[in-house]
């Protein structure tokens, strides 16, 4: 087992690594001397403000919400016993952000900088809680994702419509930027006030891993080796929605990742929903700090948005996913 | 010591009745087998006896309390549950799925020490799957998988065992394995209760047979006292030939 124990080291040291280069590259690259300076106190007040207000935050905004959407995903997955159950696929992020949309729409935001957060949180917890009254009623995975598809349509024709009746062009474009995802201008304050919310949801959902081990056998089997069912759903759907909704408060829907980190991990942890918690939530951080590095660097006239990039590379790997799964196992 | 004691349990389904009425004792060194045609509410029994489904009427009590009474955990250190379907998810290795059976004491999978290490030795190699503990389970033949299963309800090392068709669609070499396992359980002074639909082998490793239609339990005693070609008719309504454990069908009645 020298790949699993090897596992965890690996993905905090590759983490730390994109973490700091983040801060390295950019349009203005700061040499490693000025790096280091900058981040531990030391430099010109120039460097500092790039390190600390600018790029350090954006990075630390990508890796945590990487990681919450990550464990999510990681947990959804064990829950409804599927590769391809994740927040993006099930409608939860579109639903998150259609609310954290509303509540900037009609002024809420600006009575506290919580509404945002909140809201997206109870536009996640309302589509989780959802998807997980279906499940309790059918075992066809299908449906589950027809039923996320028919959410996020709900949640992007809602969406269009406070677009056609934008005021200005300008909450248009903030809209836009809640549907396409991006942590671009994030700063130390809205991390937060997301932080909270993803380190609750998280705890929440590493708390009650075992449960999860314990649903590869069904429900059923589950329920016989002394699994309490009905508890095991809340916590896992309460703690994805928690980190969800954090996650779009932070930086809008950003789909796929949640399916393409656990995806990756599994193998490595023996195909364990528990032990693949929290290598997915590191593995998801990394693969959107590196993203959000290549979004930055790309020589467009407009910058990327990460959502649209993260979506670019996960959904051809969902739709490869969706068909490497035998038919029948429905 | 440990039994499983269902006293007069109904069990409702909208408007049908599954389970009327019905009463049996599980204890230990008892081999149970559970008969009955298809639909006469064989699992619902089960289930509704382990506290799983609610029964509309009657009670339920391991070791001498009520099942819901129970938590989770406590009712399944005291008896081990093999449901009818048996579907995994993941393609977790064998030693993992039968860690799973230690999951009311605590053990965390791929990290188990101690007494739910031998525990979980001691099932794979009462099941024969000490070579194949490493294996991945989306690669094991119907037979093996069949044994994994046993082997995840044998580490719990519960008193008591329900095994809901634990040999459907297993050649005959396999159902002999697999009752031959449930009967060495048995041997240790444990009791289970095992649904069949091969009456000729429930005859063979049955202790008592209880047999089951309509929801009612219509007999429950020693397979010398309760095989009879007048029940074969009954309950399954099939024409048979009774020559002391030994029974020829020769059709539907």
């Amino acid at each position: 087992m020298t790949r699993e124990t090897l596992l965890m080291p690996t993905l905090i040291a590759a983490s730390v690594l994109a973490i700091l280069s983040a801060c390295f590259l950019g349009s203005t690259a700061l040499p490693a001397d000025r790096l280091l300076a900058a981040l531990f106190g030391g430099a010109e007040a120039g460097d500092r403000l790039v390190v600390w207000q600018i790029r350090l935050p954006r990075a630390i905004a990508a890796y945590i919400v990487g990681a919450a959407l990550g464990i999510s995903g990681a947990a959804l997955q064990g829950l409804l016993r599927n590769p391809l159950a994740e927040p993006g696929v099930l409608g939860v992020s579109a639903s998150a952000s259609l609310m954290a949309t509303f509540a900037l729409y009609y002024g809420i935001a600006s009575i506290t900088p919580w509404a945002v957060p909140i809201a997206a949180i109870i536009g996640a917890l309302t589509a989780t809680g959802l998807i997980t009254v279906a499940a309790l009623r059918t075992q066809s995975v299908v449906t589950l994702i027809l039923i996320g598809v028919g959410l996020s349509s709900f949640a992007g024709a809602a969406m269009s419509l406070l677009m056609n009746l934008a005021p200005n062009p300008f909450s248009l474009s903030d809209m836009i930027n809640w549907m396409l995802g991006s942590v671009a201008n994030r700063s130390f304050d809205e991390i937060t006030l997301a932080a909270p919310f993803i380190l609750a949801g998280g705890a929440t959902l590493f708390a009650t891993r075992r449960g999860l081990s314990a649903l590869t056998l069904g429900e059923e089997a589950a329920a016989g080796i002394g699994l309490n069912l009905r508890r095991q759903q809340i916590f896992t759907v309460v703690g994805a929605g928690l980190a969800t909704g954090g996650a779009v408060a932070l930086a809008g829907a950003i789909g796929f990742v949640g399916i393409v980190a656990p995806h990756i991990i599994r193998p490595f942890v023996g195909h364990d929903p528990a032990r693949s918690l929290v290598p997915s939530a590191l593995f998801s951080g990394l693969i959107l700090v590196v993203a959000d590095i290549f979004v930055r660097l790309m020589p467009t006239s407009a910058e990327l948005k990460l959502g649209v990039v993260a979506a670019l590379i996960g959904a051809p790997a969902f739709v490869w996913i969706a068909m490497q799964r035998r038919t029948g196992n429905d | 010591m440990t039994d499983l004691v269902v006293e007069n349990i109904s069990v409702l389904a909208r408007e049908s009745v599954l389970v009327d009425d019905a009463s049996f004792r599980l204890g230990c060194g008892e081999f149970v087998a559970l008969l009955g045609p298809n639909g006469a509410g064989k699992t619902s029994l089960i289930r509704a006896g382990l506290g799983l489904q609610s029964a509309s009427a009657g009670l339920s009590l391991l070791g001498g309390k009520p099942v819901d009474a129970l938590s989770p955990t406590q009712r399944a250190r005291q008896i081990a549950y093999l449901p009818q379907t048996r579907p995994l998810a993941w393609p977790n290795s064998v030693r993992d799925v039968v860690s799973l059976g230690r999951f009311s004491h605590g053990a965390p999978l791929g990290r188990l020490k101690g007494l739910d290490a031998e525990a979980v030795d001691r099932a794979l190699q009462a099941c024969g799957l000490l070579e194949l503990a490493g294996r991945r389970t989306d690669t094991l033949s119907g037979g093996e998988l069949a044994r994994v299963h046993c082997a995840r309800a044998f580490a719990a090392e519960a008193p008591l065992l329900i095994a809901d068709e634990p040999i459907a669609a297993l050649d005959p070499r396999q159902q002999f394995r697999i009752l031959d396992l449930i009967r060495a359980y048995v041997d240790q002074g444990r009791g289970a209760l095992v649904v069949l639909h091969d009456i000729q082998l429930a005859a063979r490793y049955a202790s008592r047979m209880v047999w089951m239609k309509d929801g009612r339990i219509e007999a429950d005693g020693p397979p010398s006292e309760t095989l009879t070609a007048e029940r074969m008719r009954d309950i399954y309504g099939v024409a048979a030939r009774v020559e002391g454990l030994n029974i020829h069908i020769d059709g539907a009645a």
